[in-house]
């Protein structure tokens, strides 16, 4: 299983939501939906205060509950990775996924009623491009790549920056990662 | 946990409301780009700072836009906006035909014309205004590339009245006060070396939000390499969160700190020795004047210690020259803007960084011949003299004097063409005068994309296409590598919209003008240019940009000998000819007005999904950012019992009250400012998204703190205080 | 402090501000879901126990109720399906993983048990239908091979309600991304209150006093431990991990407590379990309809307040900058 995962580096980030709008483009979403979304999460009192951007999406996590727990196969692991996808032609819209997922990242595709989620861009990884967001995120924050391959871009940042994961605690054992 | 704030009992007894889903069934979309994709070179215009991208089309429809990787300005990666941009060309409310106003049944409305109609008119307006009062009493107000047609057509009339807002409204004090101290002003792209600093100051400049593209890119670079980053702003902008030293100051006071550094720098003996004893000037009298601007005299206006002071003046020191006080862009603050400007241009001189690595480099462009035409017509008088002789230094027009000099019956302009810019929204309490403007004036033509509220003043709206249906010219600006772009129509105009070569053009050819536009298509412009560097638009089409080499260095060389435009040759820290102006020879500092109680000053800025108030229609950007919302600080808050997310408008000193906006309770904010992001409050009702959508910044401002040496409009003397939505309902 | 939220918007349909892709079809599908169990379960140990003239309602007449309450609930699973010309897809894989896959697949099993289970009792419970489908050979058929395997369908019958029963709440609580679903007492308590249901209907449809008095006595016991492990869960969840914790806040303060008490814990629950009490000791005998009836909601109501409650319980408390109700401009 090839694991692909990706690392932002909160400190780069300016929560500019260009990953937002190269996502919706690239993909072609209707209007109103998001795969992905950027939070700004500030600490601290006036004026000790610190600010931290996190652009999110789904984890394609190890453990994927979504993927678990749908009844039809619809929503599976491409090829032999953790990349977590949806058939649409498989999918019931029994929206289980939905309820199984604790970061809320997938969608109701309108008006088909279909699930839908970042596929991770698989087709543009399939070509060894990177995804839309990654690609088109103006200060450089995003990384994509294997993470169990040690040599990789992803990996050595992991190595070298502090980091952390979104609800670690749920044990879904997500592959975005956030250098703090 | 709890995210939903609405009460479900509704849910639980109106079980009858979720209607059954759609029974229609789907095949899944084929993957993006799977189909037939074809391309285009285009330059970005949502922004000015107009970085080369690629548009995409699938199956002959459009679909993205992405960064050109050879462009320098962009460097591969568009902004949100850039990104955004396809929207400019899908939104449902653009201009569709040119339109006069026209008298019906005693109200004056705008009726749908052919272009004949539209152009026939102006023509004929322009004679009429050239007969009875000269040539030369057109004016062009101007915010983009296509205004360049347009001048070209007003000075072949006879006509040099021109102004764009980006002076009097936005960087024209520090154009005017690096050019007074070193001969230059810092261009656009601007020409800090970011990407080699190794500390950075920035004075408000709130990177990040502004979100100037390369800019940006350099900045997080230098950040990525550990940079230290020494953010001075009453508000924690997203810059201050990733600085170093956060300097939340008091809004006003910015010149005492910068006194205050120069007094650290020159009485600790930090300064670039060398480099002022061999390119400046007037360094004695700088040093005795700074003497009174210690830093504990700095603390009691800024509010910052003098501990800080010091010691960010020495970490500023201790990296120079790669020590870059960023210069600003949008600087039209407090009036004593080009002062101020001086103040940070004398501090770069100080730490030595202006023609230095990691401060300012020398900015290439390509030698690019213009396309032969006859030499216009010299203008009967010189409008600059006339209208602006209170300003001799500004060297552009300034907005707001122009149309000060275009109300009344004596006014010098008579006739107005308005090129991409929303004035009313633009320059501050700007709608009275338009209105009165529009009264005297003989001919009022708006050329726009939108129905943006400038629209509404007009006797004629030409509706232009946007720049991915439109050839523009090419775009030859300064940067680190002399390098070329351009922008090649993607697609069709849509509606009966037209290109602005096209309609300046068209007009000229109604006037016997049309020597100046001695060709069919403006692609001809384009290829006979690209033609005379070796290049062609059939290799552009395909490249989108070229980059050529430099044929000077990018910094000083050690020891060189710089001649600086300035008098004296030198770079001027005392500047005789601002003595010789009646101005201040050295920065002064003047205490800014404080806000009564229950005020606040209103502080504005950017957000990185818009564009002024250009893009709040647009329906990708909208869906980011549909609206502003008002920060304000948890005591405030709490004193006023405001929690977030309610509504409440903004009331200034002058009684002027806004349309209803968010509340952000946020401690990013200082308790005595609020802050809003400009561009938003729309009103006119056939901009469906963008109309009414939170508050705007412009109209609130009417007192405006003008700048005596260049004439721009200062935007931040003004005060609100805050009224809950149910008060003034 | 603090300050967590969303600088683009997020408006996912059914899914912002807080999730909200299962309103009432799913309830009334868990709903009849456990109703059928309970009836099965009944049916089924009276037929076992061959206490047929002794509780003559619930081994005759209830086991009908069974797929037509079967029917229903799936009628609205069906509705509940966004993406409904593919509900067939259920039924070409079995996802081992996924209790909605059990569901459907147990759901396949029960259907026929319960048919037989009517099928079997339906010549006694109901002799005009009986008569009607005798009409049919096949009918004939149905009836003779279901009355031969009594006892085979019974025993089915009682396994697969007990399946059924637990898949309800299981179906809920394996959701570990929801919070208020996290506990191990909701299979337990869907179970409970689907006997209740079933005992309920009983109640409504006997004519018999002994079965009606048993039945009540039966009730009260279910509606007692229905109380209990409603308390457990409270308790488990108030004393969970920090999440699970403040999901169980929702009930004893905020936006669900009104709905909660008042709508579901004293109507549902607390109203019929006294009325009953009256009833065991002979008082209130004209209203009698009322506690099943009230019992009944109840049973709706813990689905409804459940399925609510675990949707709004989120791991995630972000809020939108801006109005997200504005993008509805553009859908
Ligand atoms: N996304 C986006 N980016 C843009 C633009 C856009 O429309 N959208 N416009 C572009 C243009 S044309 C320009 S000119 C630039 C403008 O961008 P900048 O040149 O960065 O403009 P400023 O006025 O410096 O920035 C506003 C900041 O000044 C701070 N401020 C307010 N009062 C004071 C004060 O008294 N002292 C100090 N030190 N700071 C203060 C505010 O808190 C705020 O953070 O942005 C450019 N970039
Ligand atoms: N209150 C307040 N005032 C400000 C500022 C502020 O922060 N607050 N910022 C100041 C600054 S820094 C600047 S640079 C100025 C900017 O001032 P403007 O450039 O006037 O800003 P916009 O409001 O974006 O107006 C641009 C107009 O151009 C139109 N347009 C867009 N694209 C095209 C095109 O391709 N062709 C044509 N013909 N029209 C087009 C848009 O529809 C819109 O009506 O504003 C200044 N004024
Ligand atoms: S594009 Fe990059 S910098 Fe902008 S919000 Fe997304 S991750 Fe952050
Ligand atoms: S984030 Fe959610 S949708 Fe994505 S793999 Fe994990 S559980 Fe599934
Ligand atoms: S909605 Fe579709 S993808 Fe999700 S669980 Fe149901 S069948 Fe699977
Ligand atoms: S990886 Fe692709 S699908 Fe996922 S958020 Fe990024 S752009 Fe969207
Ligand atoms: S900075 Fe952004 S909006 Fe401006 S030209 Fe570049 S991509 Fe376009
Ligand atoms: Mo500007």
């Amino acid at each position: 299983m090839i694991r692909y995962g990706m690392v932002i580096d909160t400190q780069l980030c300016i929560g500019c939501g260009d990953c937002v709008v190269a996502c919706k483009t690239e993909n072609k979403l209707p209007a109103g939906l998001n795969r992905d979304w950027v939070v700004e999460a500030t600490r601290g009192r006036y004026p000790d205060l610190t600010t931290e951007f996190r652009s999110e999406r789904c984890n394609h996590c190890s453990h994927a509950t979504c993927v678990h727990t749908c009844p039809t196969g619809a929503s599976h692991l491409w090829k032999d990775t953790n990349i977590v996808l949806v058939d649409a032609a498989k999918c019931t819209g029994c929206k289980a996924c939905i309820a199984a997922c604790p970061y809320d990242a997938r969608l109701i595709m309108t008006p088909d009623g279909y699930i839908d989620k970042c596929t991770f861009c698989h087709h543009r990884v399939e070509k060894g491009e990177d995804p839309a967001c990654v690609s088109s995120c103006p200060t450089h924050c995003m990384h994509f790549g294997i993470l169990d391959e040690p040599s990789s871009a992803v990996s050595r940042l992991l190595a070298s920056r502090q980091q952390k994961v979104l609800l670690d605690e749920t044990g879904n054992q997500p592959n975005v990662y956030y250098l703090i | 946990m709890k995210r939903r704030e609405f009460l479900k009992l509704s849910a639980i007894l109106g079980a009858g409301t979720a209607a059954p889903g759609f029974l229609t069934g789907c095949s899944p979309p084929p993957l993006p780009g799977a189909g037939a994709v074809e391309t285009s070179p285009t330059v970005c215009n949502i922004c000015f700072w107009r970085c080369a991208g690629t548009v995409y089309q699938e199956n002959g429809e459009p679909w993205k836009v992405v960064g050109n990787p050879e462009d320098l300005h962009s460097m591969g990666r568009l902004c949100t906006r850039g990104t955004g941009g396809l929207g400019s060309y899908r939104d449902p409310d653009r201009l569709r035909q040119p339109m006069l106003r026209v008298e019906q049944n005693g109200r004056q409305t705008f009726q749908p014309v052919s272009w004949d109609e539209a152009l026939d008119f102006i023509a004929e307006r322009m004679r009429g205004i050239a007969e009875q009062h000269g040539e030369d009493r057109l004016c062009l107000f101007s915010h983009g590339v296509g205004g360049s047609h347009f001048r070209k057509l007003m000075s072949g009339f006879g006509s040099r009245g021109y102004a764009q807002p980006s002076f009097a409204q936005c960087r024209g004090p520090r154009d005017v006060g690096f050019a007074l101290t070193f001969g230059e002003g810092v261009g656009s792209p601007d020409r800090t070396d970011m990407e080699h600093s190794r500390c950075i100051v920035l004075i408000g400049s709130h990177l990040g939000e502004n979100l100037h593209n390369g800019q940006v890119q350099t900045w997080i670079q230098a950040l990525e390499k550990q940079a230290t980053v020494i953010t001075v702003d009453p508000r924690f902008s997203v810059a201050a969160g990733k600085s170093k030293h956060w300097l939340p100051i008091r809004p006003g006071t910015d010149m005492a700190l910068l006194l205050a550094w120069m007094h650290v720098l020159i009485n600790e003996g930090l300064y670039d020795a060398d480099y002022i004893a061999r390119y400046a000037t007037g360094f004695e009298q700088l040093a005795a004047h700074v003497q009174p601007f210690s830093p504990e005299w700095a603390f009691l206006e800024t509010g910052i210690s003098a501990a800080k002071i010091r010691e960010t003046a020495r970490e500023m020191a201790h990296h120079a020259p790669a020590s870059l006080v960023h210069p600003g862009r949008h600087v039209t603050w407090y009036g004593d803007d080009t002062q101020r400007s001086r103040a940070i241009a004398i501090l770069n001189a100080l730490l030595g960084s202006w023609g230095r690595k990691g401060g300012f480099y020398i900015q290439e462009k390509v030698d690019l011949p213009d396309y032969p035409t006859p030499e216009p017509p010299k203008p009967q008088s010189d409008w600059l003299a006339v209208v602006q002789k209170d300003f001799p230094l500004a060297p552009s027009g300034i907005t707001n004097a122009i149309i000060d000099a275009s109300i009344g019956p004596d006014a010098f302009f008579k006739g107005w063409f308005v090129y991409g810019t929303n004035l009313p929204y633009t320059i501050p309490d700007s709608a009275r005068n338009l209105e009165a403007a529009a009264q005297s004036l003989d001919l009022f033509v708006v050329i726009d994309t939108m129905p943006a509220e400038i629209t509404g003043y007009a006797d004629v709206v030409l509706p232009e296409c946007t720049y991915l249906e439109r050839i523009d010219p090419i775009r030859n600006s300064p940067e680190r590598n002399p390098s070329l772009a351009v922008s090649l129509p993607a697609f069709e105009p849509r509606h009966e919209t037209k290109p602005a070569w096209w309609m300046a053009k068209q007009l000229a050819e109604r006037l016997d003008l049309g020597r100046y536009f001695p060709y069919d298509d403006y692609a001809e412009v384009v290829d006979w240019q690209l033609q005379q560097v070796g290049s062609s638009l059939e290799e552009m089409q395909r490249l989108g940009v070229k980059n050529f080499p430099r044929t000077t260095p990018m910094y000083f060389t050690p020891g060189q000998s710089v001649e600086f435009f300035t008098e004296s040759g030198k770079i001027e820290l005392h500047s005789a000819m601002l003595a010789r102006f009646g101005q201040d020879p050295m920065p002064v500092y003047t205490p800014p007005e404080r806000p009564e109680p229950g005020y606040f000053h209103l502080n504005y800025g950017r957000a990185p999904a818009h564009t002024f108030g250009r893009t709040i229609n647009n329906p990708q950007l909208f869906e980011l950012m549909p609206e502003n919302a008002v920060w304000v600080n948890p005591l405030v808050a709490t004193e006023l019992a405001l929690n977030s997310g309610d509504y409440v408008r903004l009331k200034n000193q002058d009684g002027v009250v806004s349309n209803r906006v968010r509340v952000r309770v946020t401690e990013r904010i200082r308790p005595d400012s609020v802050y809003i992001v400009h561009g938003f409050g729309h009103t006119d009702a056939r901009q469906r998204l963008a109309a009414g959508r939170g508050a705007d910044d412009n109209g609130l401002m009417t007192r405006i703190l003008v700048d005596p040496i260049m004439g721009g409009t200062g935007m931040r003397g003004n005060f609100v205080t805050l009224v809950p939505e149910e008060y003034t309902a | 402090m603090l300050e967590e939220l969303l600088v683009t918007v997020r408006s996912n349909p059914k899914i912002d501000p807080s999730l909200g892709v299962w309103s009432w079809e799913i309830p009334v599908y868990l709903f009849m879901g456990g109703m059928t169990a309970g009836i099965m379960l009944f049916a089924s140990l009276m037929v076992l126990l061959a206490r047929e003239e002794e509780f003559p309602f619930v081994a005759r007449k209830l086991p009908l109720w069974a797929p037509i309450a079967l029917s229903v609930g799936m009628l609205f699973l069906f509705l509940d399906l966004s993406h409904k010309l593919y509900v067939w897809r259920f039924y070409t894989s079995f996802q081992p993983s996924s209790p909605m896959s059990w569901g459907s697949w147990i759901l396949i099993l029960v259907y026929p048990v319960s048919i037989l289970l009517a099928a079997c009792t339906l010549r006694q419970g109901y002799p005009w239908l009986g008569r009607l489908v005798d009409r049919f050979a096949i009918g004939t058929a149905i009836l003779d091979f279901s009355c031969r395997h009594r006892a085979v369908v019974a025993q089915w019958g009682l396994v697969l309600a007990v399946f059924l029963g637990f898949y309800t709440g299981i179906l809920l609580s394996a959701f570990s991304a929801r919070p208020f679903w996290n506990t191990g007492f909701l299979a337990p308590l869907f179970l409970v209150s689907g006997m209740s249901a079933a005992a309920a209907l009983v109640l409504l449809g006997t004519r018999n006093e002994h079965e009606r008095h048993t039945f009540t006595r039966i009730d009260i016991v279910l509606i007692t431990v229905k109380l209990a492990l409603i308390a457990l869960l409270l308790v488990n969840l108030a004393t969970g991990s920090g999440v699970q914790i403040e999901a169980s806040q929702m009930v004893f303060g905020g936006e669900f407590a009104i709905p909660f008490w008042v709508f579901f814990i004293i109507p549902g629950v607390m109203l019929p379990l006294i009325l009953e009490y009256w009833e065991l000791k002979g008082r209130r005998r004209a209203w009698m309809f009322i506690s099943p009836v009230l019992a009944l909601y109840g049973g709706y109501m813990l689905r409804h307040l459940t399925v609510d409650l675990g949707q709004t319980s989120s791991y995630l408390n972000y809020v939108n900058a801006f109005d997200p109700a504005l993008l509805d401009l553009l859908r």
